[in-house]
């Protein structure tokens, strides 16, 4: 990668760290809504530890594992919508007249929120520590969560930019939110596997990645060193990026075409 | 008398238009309709589906059933969460410089408060019937009679126009989708913090603390009971509801007035 190349994605990856950081309605979300939901979640769920076969005694231990995907899930918003705000006042059509590489535009925009990634779960885990989580696999395991926090922010934020790509509007990204909002609904997010009762919905959390993802999370904190868990939640989040990452291109591409 | 009556008719005239405008905006565009319907099914299956284990909690007593328990959060979420997307609409035809056209052009500009309303109101519908639908489809029992359920119904209509109420509010002051958090987070806050997921008896701590003061427990409660057929805290719960919407129709009133002001 030429040092020009270096140079772009450096200034886009500030570009769009700054539009989230100084945004305080952009900001908010990320941190408030995880952050309450994890409140809410671990005390009015707590009974769920009465269950037998619940692997813990501590819910926000189970819990702040959907804190990382939820973060990811604004995350992709935030950044759909700066770019869907970008090409609808004009400003992605005049970056197009400029020499900059393809590459440059989504890799710039996906190690902004890479890195922002990392600053949301390192916010999370503080917060979760805070609320009386137990981090069973130490400070080892704080490095892979943030890890696993960055490589679930590439994925989503490059759906974010494939959605924003596609249709161009800041009120349909924004609007797609509860769609994806779908996957973490239908998973393992607020029960374990072994006790998600109802088959059909067993069914659906055993083929949604974000199962596997959640559990990736949360085998750190209540389990320690998970191989399984840990493999099959990098897996997801790297297919999940790969999918997305080719849908923003084929969409940038079609986007660029029609410029 | 005259004047009064033409007044009242150019109230209704401005609401009517901006409602058939709202309502044909919304169901030609997919990706404000889908996600509107899709959001509250997802709660649905999340929670009546996914959670199904909790009915199993000793201590948890619910003639219904857990589908049933869960379908009244769901049947309150909707219709609050209706009013708010109208609020959002309301906050993108300013940021567009629609409504600030429609200001100049109404004759009352109090049917424009009272159109998004309508809009509200539809849109709710909609929603509601669609989740009706699908939990009977799923299994859902209910075991109050039709007049149970008329009550469930009118108190789930207060509250489409609590959430509009707040919304409408604020968007009319800001008048920009930037100040779309303010409108969701009081909303989601006040739902949340109430007995979701078990009854208020299986709360412990700080949690029990809130949704023991927690209007959106008395929704919630009267819902259940209403559904059920065993009555719990219903004239509390339409007591909130009428209050919320009083006091956020001078809400909205003054926020009309300070759009004006500005426009």
């Amino acid at each position: 990668m030429s040092a020009g190349t270096l140079a772009q994605i450096r200034a886009l990856a500030r570009r769009s760290m700054l539009q989230t950081l100084r945004q305080p309605f952009q900001l908010f979300p990320i941190i408030f809504f995880p952050a309450i939901l994890l409140a809410v979640n671990a005390s009015g769920l707590k009974a769920a530890t009465r269950l037998p076969g619940f692997p813990t005694h501590s819910y926000v231990s189970f819990a702040i594992a959907v804190a990382f995907i939820q973060g990811g899930m604004f995350a992709m918003v935030n950044t759909g919508t700066n770019l869907a705000q970008d090409i609808e006042s004009g400003f992605f059509n005049r970056l197009a007249l400029t020499p900059l590489r393809r590459t440059s535009l989504l890799g710039g925009i996906l190690v902004g929120v890479a890195a922002l990634g990392v600053l949301e779960a390192l916010v999370y885990l503080l917060l979760g520590l805070v609320a009386g989580a137990e981090l069973k696999a130490g400070v080892g395991g704080a490095l892979v969560v943030l890890a696993l926090g960055s490589v679930t922010g590439i994925a989503f934020g490059a759906l974010g930019c494939f959605a924003a790509l596609r249709t161009g509007s800041g009120e349909a990204v924004q609007g797609l939110f509860p769609l994806f909002f779908v996957f973490i609904f239908l998973s393992s997010s607020n029960l374990p596997r072994n006790l998600l009762r109802t088959g059909w919905f067993h069914t659906v959390a055993t083929w949604n990645p974000i199962s596997y993802l959640v559990e990736g999370f949360r085998s750190l904190f209540i389990y320690g060193w998970d191989g399984t868990a840990l493999w099959r939640g990098f897996a997801a989040a790297t297919v999940l990026a790969a999918i997305s990452l080719t849908a923003a291109v084929a969409a940038l591409r079609t986007r660029l075409q029609r410029t | 008398m005259t004047t009064s009556r033409a007044t009242r008719g150019g109230v209704w005239r401005v609401a009517l238009t901006i409602a058939w405008r709202g309502m044909h905006t919304y169901v030609r565009r997919p990706d404000l309709f889908v996600p509107s319907l899709v959001f509250p099914l997802v709660f649905l299956a999340g929670f009546a589906g996914g959670l199904s284990a909790l009915g199993s909690i000793p201590g948890f007593r619910f003639p219904s059933g857990y589908t049933a328990f869960q379908f009244v959060f769901i049947l309150c979420q909707s219709a609050m969460f209706a009013g708010l997307f109208t609020g959002f609409t309301l906050a993108f035809d300013f940021e567009g410089g629609f409504a600030r056209r429609l200001m100049i052009a109404a004759e009352d500009r109090r049917g424009i408060a009272l159109g998004y309303a309508l809009v509200a109101l539809t849109r709710a519908a909609i929603t509601l019937v669609l989740v009706t639908g699908v939990a009977l489809a799923t299994g859902m029992r209910i075991t109050g009679d039709g007049v149970d359920l008329f009550g469930l119904y009118g108190l789930a209509a207060l509250l489409v126009l609590v959430g509009y109420g707040w919304a409408a509010g604020v968007a009319f002051r800001f008048r920009s989708i930037q100040a779309g958090p303010l409108m969701q987070t009081p909303v989601f806050l006040l739902l949340f913090l109430a007995p979701v997921y078990v009854p208020l008896s299986l709360l412990k701590g700080w949690i029990h603390s809130v949704a023991s003061v927690n209007p959106a427990t008395a929704f919630l409660d009267a819902g259940r009971g209403l559904i059920s057929g065993a009555h719990d805290h219903t004239l509390l719960a339409f007591a909130c509801a009428l209050g919320l919407v009083l006091l956020f129709g001078i809400w909205v009133l003054s926020g009309l007035r300070r759009a004006e002001s500005s426009a």
